[in-house]
């Protein structure tokens, strides 16, 4: 059994017009202790709204999601039931999701008033480890978030979650609203994070790059299914679907080089009317004509992989060779 | 190649109660017919300012020092209705967010052919057809049915599509892209930037390109000057800056980004925080974060130094650069 597992959500929205919207069509997912695993996938994917059910932000409307074995409930209007306190949400933007009028320590602290778990005199000494834990000085404790950097307000959002002592943390573009110098910053703390206190983590980016450094294992979603899922370097190296092929084919490198990245034809479909078979099939470069018509399963392969498109069809990882990464033109 | 557009020495202050407050403090560069300029830095770095002094849209209480030459004209020095004219039919500008930059309630078309009726006195009717021209310039599908449409009604890659379209109504010379692909997916981004690319190689156009996206600078950009605090540290061609970067800060840059050859490696932050034009430290604004520092760079300001592979770097710590200082 894993931590947290998600299994066939499905997270339907309904638009003003009452057309149904599925952000999420059916996807699997687990993570386990200690693992960092990477969400990507573009704008529009489903890959926020999977976060939001795996933690109760939404309803799934069909599907279900555990968490320690027990099943996530929709956040009402009570508090949240006390096993589900240890599975926490990191939001994008730290300038959004901390309270400007409150000092840093007392929004810290707000696990454990919540929580019951500690005396109050033992807030204090613990808040301040837990600043240190996010390589901040505890004397930030006493200080507003105005008088933070960016950086530094994406540590107290990490320290909030952490004070609940969580067994998982779901994180939600944690890094894209930071500069390059300072994401890195935060992404190793990630990394130290999950290794030392042995946390969970899904790590919700439309950052490939990113990712590839930070997640022990990567899915990758289009349009409300995931269609490949591996090994953070397996899929790198050697991408299995055609659209993690465009997805890291896209990605311009820092070399100097000058090497346009190439684009993807297209844009992401709206999810309330999906294309029919493969749903990446009007953008796919290697589309046949059973994708047209015939929805492809996600499929166990070599390695820990999992795969959903027909060019791979046969279980196990022999075709691999042949196709290659011949995609990218 | 001809040189388009030649900015020296361009200072911006902003004044504030306790006194003016320096936000760009002397930068300078040049740009040329056909190749895209890259302005590197992160946020509070001063290239956004930079930009916007040059097209004269500073915020009221912002004072400026410093040329900007095109054609023999200063940019800094023209009279208000002079530079209204400059704008858009030379020099024109494309924002981050297309969400924002365009207005929600007006028709594509009513955005699109403003310029072209006011600045080039067009008629409705050839103002039309031109705007079609545009559209499909830019890779607008259906472009006679985009033109009734509304912002909300395209994706955030096709906004951007149709913000480049109405900075490119007049046939500027020089366009300023600010952050332009920083809101889209990287799939949507490649686009943009091949888009750029061939309207900077078609049309001759320069193209001053503001990121803190070096990727995107690797991708795009012929020359690169990478600013911090307000001032330049390092610039010259892309493949030097990037490819073999040399100044402490943009090294450590280019060591903090996630590299595709090295994915084992753990990525390499900067230590501290970019300084804010507030709390700018004295000397070589970067010395706190620098692994290099020594004693001179905390209070004198080091020049920017031509060294011999085509570059311009200012850093006094440099083996090369203090060979030739001396």
């Amino acid at each position: 059994m894993s931590l947290l597992e998600l299994r066939d959500v499905e997270v339907v929205y309904q638009r003003r017009d009452g057309t149904l919207v599925p952000a999420v069509a059916g996807a699997s997912l687990d993570v386990n202790a200690g693992e960092i695993v990477g969400l990507v996938g573009e704008t529009g994917c489903g890959k926020s709204s999977l976060a939001k059910a795996a933690v109760g932000l939404v309803p799934v409307a069909s599907g279900s999601i555990t968490f320690e074995g027990r099943p996530v409930h929709v956040l009402g209007r009570r508090a949240r039931p006390v096993s589900e306190r240890r599975l926490q949400l990191v939001f994008q933007n730290p300038y959004e999701s901390i309270n400007p009028r409150r000092t840093v320590g007392a929004q810290v602290a707000d696990a454990f008033a919540i929580g019951r778990t500690q005396a109050r005199s033992s807030w204090r000494p613990r808040v301040e480890d837990l600043l240190r834990q996010v390589g901040l000085p505890a004397t930030m404790a006493r200080r507003f978030p105005h008088q933070l950097s960016g950086g530094q307000r994406q540590r107290i959002a990490i320290a909030r979650a952490l004070a609940a002592d969580p067994a998982m943390i779901v994180l939600d573009e944690p890094l894209s609203a930071l500069d390059a110098s300072v994401q890195a910053q935060v992404a190793n703390l990630l990394v130290e994070l999950a290794r030392n206190l042995h946390v969970g983590m899904l790590l919700i980016s439309h950052d490939l790059a990113i990712v590839r450094h930070v997640a022990h294992r990567t899915a990758v979603m289009y349009l409300g299914v995931i269609v490949e899922t591996a090994p953070t370097a397996d899929l790198w190296t050697a991408p299995m679907h055609p659209y993690t092929q465009a997805l890291i084919d896209s990605i311009p490198h820092a070399d100097g080089a000058g090497h346009l990245p190439v684009a993807l034809p297209g844009e992401i479909p709206d999810p309330a009317r999906p294309p029919s078979g493969c749903r990446f099939h009007p953008r796919c470069p290697r589309v046949m004509d059973r994708c047209l018509s015939e929805v492809p399963e996600l499929v166990a392969k070599d390695g820990g992989r999992r795969v959903a498109c027909w060019l791979h069809e046969a279980p196990g990882g022999a075709r691999r060779a042949a196709d290659g990464p011949s995609v990218a033109p | 190649m001809k040189t388009l557009l030649s900015v020296r020495d361009l200072r911006v202050w902003l004044d504030t109660a306790r006194g003016p407050l320096s936000i760009v403090d002397g930068v300078s560069f040049d740009i040329s017919a056909g190749q895209v300029f890259g302005l590197a830095g992160e946020s509070g770095s001063g290239k956004t300012i930079t930009a916007l002094a040059l097209l004269g849209l500073l915020p009221a209480g912002a004072r400026t020092g410093g040329s900007a030459i095109l054609d023999g004209r200063d940019l800094m020095t023209m009279r208000t209705a002079q530079r209204r004219r400059t704008r858009g039919r030379e020099v024109a500008m494309v924002f981050q967010d297309p969400m924002s930059s365009l207005h929600p309630m007006l028709t594509i078309e009513r955005q699109l052919t403003e310029h072209l009726r006011y600045q080039l006195g067009m008629s409705r009717k050839e103002a039309d057809e031109r705007a079609v021209e545009l559209l499909t310039e830019v890779r607008i599908p259906n472009p006679e049915a985009a033109l009734r449409g509304h912002p909300h009604q395209f994706s955030g890659g096709m906004r951007q599509r149709i913000q480049i379209a109405i900075a490119l109504a007049c046939e500027p010379r020089l366009l300023v892209a600010d952050e332009p692909t920083t809101a889209l997916d990287v799939t949507v981004q490649a686009g943009i930037l091949r888009l750029l690319h061939r309207l900077c190689q078609e049309k001759d156009l320069a193209v001053m390109l503001i990121t803190h996206d070096l990727g995107v600078l690797s991708a795009l950009a012929d020359t690169v000057t990478v600013m911090y605090a307000g001032r330049v540290v390092e610039s010259g061609p892309t493949a030097q800056v990037m490819g073999r970067s040399r100044h402490p800060y943009t090294r450590g840059l280019v060591d903090s980004l996630p590299h595709p050859e090295a994915a084992d490696r753990a990525l390499v932050p900067i230590a501290g925080e970019p300084a804010g034009p507030e709390s700018r430290p004295a000397g070589c604004a970067f010395h706190p974060r620098c692994r290099y520092m020594e004693p001179p760079c905390a209070t004198a300001v080091p020049p920017l130094i031509r060294i011999d592979d085509g570059r311009e770097m200012a850093c006094p710590v440099d083996p090369l650069v203090a060979s030739l200082a001396r």
